[in-house]
C-alpha cells in the first residue's frame, strides 16, 4: 500500500488517460487541466473534483471497460476504486504507463 | 488553514441535551440509508428541506441511555465541498447553518470498511467541522469475509475520534453506536469552525494523510472481492452488457405492466362502485356531482398509479441496492449525451412509457440538478400508457387496417410513429433546453462504480414503502385539488332546464370550447375537441371519454367502437392526424404537472413544462393538419 512503491519508473511512457485502451495500467503521474476546452467547470474545479475520486499523483490506475460507442465513458481502477469517466474529462489525467502496457501496439 | 483542533476553553463541553440530534454523513453507496433505517425503523419523517428539492429524512431512535435521538439522513457525498444541491444541505446542516435546521450535537460518519480509504477524506474534512464526530464501520461483516484487518484502536486514535463497527443490514453494532452517540452528546469536545473549501493542494495533502493512515491502521484483504471484477467483465461487456441492460428493462416494464394491471383495475373498479354508490344514494344536484366526479373520482385517479409506481421503484431500488444503476448509468452514457443528458437519465425516461409521474419521481437518482430538470422537462414526451387509449381510438377509426411494404400493418406502423415521434422529440427538447437555460457545457462525468452487494430485501421493501407514502402525501394533494379543479370547469355551471345537448356544452369547459375555437380552427379542430380537452386535462385517456360525452355517444369509453365511427363522420383524415400530433405533445396530464411542482419545488419548472409542451403541440398539430390537407387528406 506504500505510496512510494507506486513512483512511476524513470523513462516511463507518459500518455493521458483518455488515450489509454482497456488492459492498461501504470501509475497516476499528474492531474491538471491545461486545454482549454470547456468542460462545464472551471479548470480547477475540475481538477478538484478527479482528486476526490482518487485520481492523485502516485495512484495505480488501470483501464477496466470501455464503452460501446468511441469507446466512451471509460471504467477504469483507481487504487482500489472503480471510477467512470468520459474521456473527455480524462484527459486531465496523465498517466506513466507500466512497461508491459507500453510495448502493446497501438 | 493551520490552525489546531484543540477545544475552545472557554467554551465548556455542552451540557446534555433532552434529545441529541444526530447527523449521519458518509459517501454515496456506503450503506448510510441502511443503517438509518435499522436505527429508526418505521419512525421516519420524510420531507423536503426548506427551499431547496433536497429531500429530508428525519427519525428517532431510543438509545441505551434512555434518551430519544433525532437522526438525520443527509444525502451522500464525497466531500463537504458541496458539489450539487444535495451535497451543499449535508455541508450547511453539518456546520449548522442551513436555516431553519438545528445544529447536529454529534456527528455520525459512515464509511464503508471495504473502502475507507475514499471515506477518510471525509472523516479529515469532518473534523474540521468541530462538533463531536463518530465513525462508524459499516458492512464490516463483509470486510472480515474479505480477511481485511483494520486496527481499531489505532484507527480511533489516528483520527481522534470513536470507531464503532456496524453491519446495518443485520442490525448489528447499533448499541455500540448509540452509546457512543450518548456518551459524545454530553461530554464531546466542541470547538470553533475551521473548514473551508480544500484548494487542489491540501486535497492532494488529505490524500497523503489519509494514505499514512491506511498505511498503519488497515492490512489489505486477503481475500479481495473479485465477484464484481468478474460480474463486470460481463455487465459493462460493450455488447453483451447493452444486450443485459434492455433483458433488465424489458422484464421490468413487463412487470410494471402485466403485475400492476389487476390491481390497477381493482383500484379503478373499487372506485366506480364508490362513485355509482354516491350517484344512488345521494339526491341529484352539485354536492353529488362533487362527490361522485371530483372527490371520488379524483383520489381514484392517484392511487391508480401507486401499482405502477410502486413495481417501478422496487426494480429501481433493487438494481440501485445491488450496485447495478451506476453500470446502466455507464452504458447509456454515451447515447444519452447526444442529446446533452445524463447517462443516469437513462432510467427515468424508460419509466416514462408507463407513466411520466413515476418516470419523473426516478429522476431523483441524477444528482446534478441542471440534468435532472432538464429529464424532468422532457420525460413527458415518452408516449405514457394513457395515450394509448387516444392512440388507438383515433388509430382505429381513421388509419385502415391494411398491410403495406409487404409485411407491416400501417396501423402498427402509425403507432410505432407516434412512439418515435415522442423520443425523438425528447431528445430534441433536451439538446434545445441545455443550449437555451443553461449554455454552458457537459458537465462532467465522474461516477464511482460501488462493488456488487446482495440486496437486503427488508431495506429494500422499506425504501419502497416510503416511496408510496411519499407520492400519496405529496403528489395527493395537488392532484386532488386539480382534480377538482377540473371537475369544477367540466359540470358548473348545470345545463339549464330544456337543454338539447349534453351538459358539459353549458359548463365552464363548454364556453372555454367555444370560446377557443377560432384558435383551434387553424390546427383543424372543431369546438367539440376543444371541449374535450378541457376535462382531458385531469388525465390524457379522459379525452376518449370526454369526445364521447360532446358527441352524446352512448356508452361513452366503453362503446369506443360506435365512438370511432361517429368520429370517422365528423373529423376528416387531417383533423384526426393533427389531433394526434396534438397528444404527442400535450400538456395533458395535471398530475404530471403537479408531479413536476413538487419534485422541483417550484412552479417555475411546471409552467416551463407546460408552455413549452403547448406551444410544440400546437405547431405540430398546425404542421401536420396543412400538410395532410395539402396531401388531399382535408
Amino acid at each position: 500500500m506504500a505510496r512510494d512503491a507506486h513512483l512511476p519508473q524513470s523513462g516511463a511512457e507518459l500518455r493521458r488517460l483518455n488515450e489509454l485502451r482497456r488492459g492498461d495500467r501504470g501509475v497516476v503521474a499528474r492531474v491538471g487541466v491545461d486545454d482549454h476546452e470547456a468542460h462545464g467547470v472551471s479548470a480547477e474545479e475540475l481538477e478538484r473534483r478527479l482528486l476526490e475520486m482518487g485520481f492523485v499523483e502516485g495512484a495505480r490506475l488501470a483501464v477496466l471497460f470501455e464503452g460501446l460507442i468511441r469507446r466512451d465513458p471509460m471504467a477504469v481502477r483507481v487504487d482500489d476504486l472503480r471510477v467512470a469517466l468520459r474521456r473527455r474529462e480524462a484527459q486531465a489525467v496523465v498517466v506513466a504507463l507500466d512497461d508491459d502496457s507500453r510495448s502493446r501496439g497501438r | 488553514m493551520t490552525d489546531t483542533l484543540a477545544p475552545i476553553q472557554d467554551r465548556p463541553a455542552a451540557p446534555a441535551r433532552a434529545e441529541p440530534r444526530v447527523a449521519l454523513v458518509g459517501n454515496p453507496n456506503c450503506g448510510k440509508t441502511a443503517l438509518f433505517n435499522a436505527l429508526t425503523g418505521a419512525r421516519q419523517k420524510v420531507a423536503n428541506y426548506a427551499g431547496v428539492t433536497v429531500e429530508r429524512k428525519e427519525g428517532q431512535v431510543s438509545t441505551p441511555a434512555g434518551q430519544r435521538a433525532h437522526v438525520l439522513d443527509l444525502p451522500g457525498t464525497y466531500s463537504l465541498r458541496a458539489r450539487s444541491p444535495d451535497e451543499e444541505v449535508t455541508r450547511d446542516v453539518v456546520m449548522g447553518k442551513f436555516r431553519g435546521e438545528a445544529a447536529p450535537d454529534v456527528i455520525v460518519a459512515v464509511a464503508d470498511a471495504t473502502n475507507l480509504r475514499l471515506a477518510l477524506r471525509l472523516l479529515l474534512e469532518l473534523k474540521q467541522v468541530g462538533r463531536p464526530v463518530a465513525l462508524a464501520l459499516n458492512m464490516y461483516d463483509i470486510a472480515q469475509r474479505q480477511g481485511l484487518r483494520i486496527d481499531l484502536d489505532r484507527l480511533s486514535q489516528e483520527l481522534g475520534m470513536p470507531v464503532v463497527t456496524t453491519v446495518a443490514t443485520r442490525r448489528r453494532g447499533l448499541d455500540d453506536l448509540l452509546a457512543q452517540v450518548d456518551r459524545l452528546s454530553v461530554d464531546g469536545l466542541r470547538s470553533d469552525d475551521q473548514w473551508h473549501a480544500p484548494s487542489a493542494a491540501e486535497l492532494r495533502a488529505a490524500h497523503r494523510e489519509a494514505e499514512r493512515i491506511m498505511k498503519v491502521c488497515v492490512r489489505p484483504p486477503e481475500r479481495p472481492d473479485t465477484w464484481t471484477g468478474r460480474l463486470d467483465g460481463v455487465l459493462l461487456h460493450p455488447v453483451w452488457g447493452t444486450l443485459i441492460l434492455f433483458a433488465i428493462l424489458f422484464l421490468m416494464f413487463q412487470a410494471v405492466f402485466t403485475w400492476a394491471r389487476p390491481v390497477m383495475e381493482l383500484i379503478d373498479g373499487g372506485f366506480k362502485s364508490a362513485g355509482e354508490l354516491v350517484n344512488h344514494t345521494l339526491p341529484d344536484g352539485m354536492l353529488r356531482s362533487l362527490l361522485a366526479d371530483g372527490v371520488i373520482a379524483g383520489v381514484g385517479s392517484i392511487l391508480v398509479f401507486l401499482p405502477q409506481i410502486l413495481i417501478l421503484f422496487f426494480f429501481i431500488i433493487l438494481l440501485e441496492d445491488f450496485g447495478y444503476m451506476a453500470r446502466a448509468a455507464f452504458l447509456m452514457d454515451r447515447m444519452m449525451g447526444v442529446a446533452g443528458l445524463h447517462g443516469r437519465a437513462f432510467i427515468p425516461l424508460l419509466s416514462s412509457f408507463a407513466c411520466a409521474i413515476p418516470g419523473i419521481m426516478a429522476t431523483r437518482v441524477i444528482d446534478n440538478k441542471r440534468d435532472r430538470i432538464t429529464t424532468i422537462l422532457v420525460a413527458p414526451l415518452m408516449t405514457c400508457s394513457a395515450r394509448i387509449p387516444v392512440y388507438t381510438l383515433i388509430i382505429s377509426a381513421f388509419i385502415p387496417p391494411k398491410v403495406v411494404w409487404g409485411v407491416v400493418n400501417l396501423q402498427g406502423l402509425v403507432m410505432f410513429g407516434l412512439y418515435a415521434a415522442g423520443i425523438a422529440s425528447a431528445l430534441i427538447v433536451a439538446a434545445v433546453v441545455r443550449r437555451l437555460f443553461w449554455r454552458s457545457a457537459v458537465e462532467p462525468f465522474l461516477m464511482e462504480l460501488p462493488a456488487y452487494k446482495a440486496p437486503d430485501l427488508r431495506n429494500v421493501a422499506q425504501n419502497v414503502l416510503m416511496r408510496g407514502q411519499i407520492f400519496l402525501r405529496r403528489a395527493g394533494t395537488v392532484i386532488l385539488s386539480m382534480m377538482i379543479l377540473i371537475w369544477f370547469l367540466s359540470s358548473a355551471p348545470g345545463a339549464p332546464a330544456g337543454a338539447t345537448g349534453p351538459a358539459i356544452d353549458y359548463s365552464f369547459a363548454g364556453m372555454i370550447g367555444h370560446a377557443i375555437e377560432p384558435i383551434l380552427r387553424p390546427i383543424g379542430f372543431n369546438w367539440q375537441m376543444g371541449v374535450a380537452l378541457i376535462p382531458g386535462m385531469a388525465a390524457r385517456e379522459v379525452a376518449v371519454g370526454a369526445l364521447g360525452t360532446v358527441y352524446a355517444v352512448a356508452g361513452g369509453e366503453a362503446a369506443t367502437g360506435t365512438l370511432a365511427s361517429t368520429l370517422a363522420g365528423h373529423w376528416s383524415l387531417a383533423t384526426a392526424l393533427a389531433f394526434l400530433a396534438w397528444y404527442v405533445f400535450a400538456p395533458q396530464c395535471a398530475s404530471t404537472l403537479a408531479v413536476v411542482k413538487r419534485e422541483t419545488n417550484s412552479w417555475r419548472w411546471p409552467v416551463v413544462m407546460f408552455c413549452y409542451m403547448l406551444a410544440a403541440a400546437y405547431l405540430a398539430a398546425f404542421v401536420t393538419y396543412h400538410a395532410a390537407a395539402a396531401l388531399g387528406g382535408g
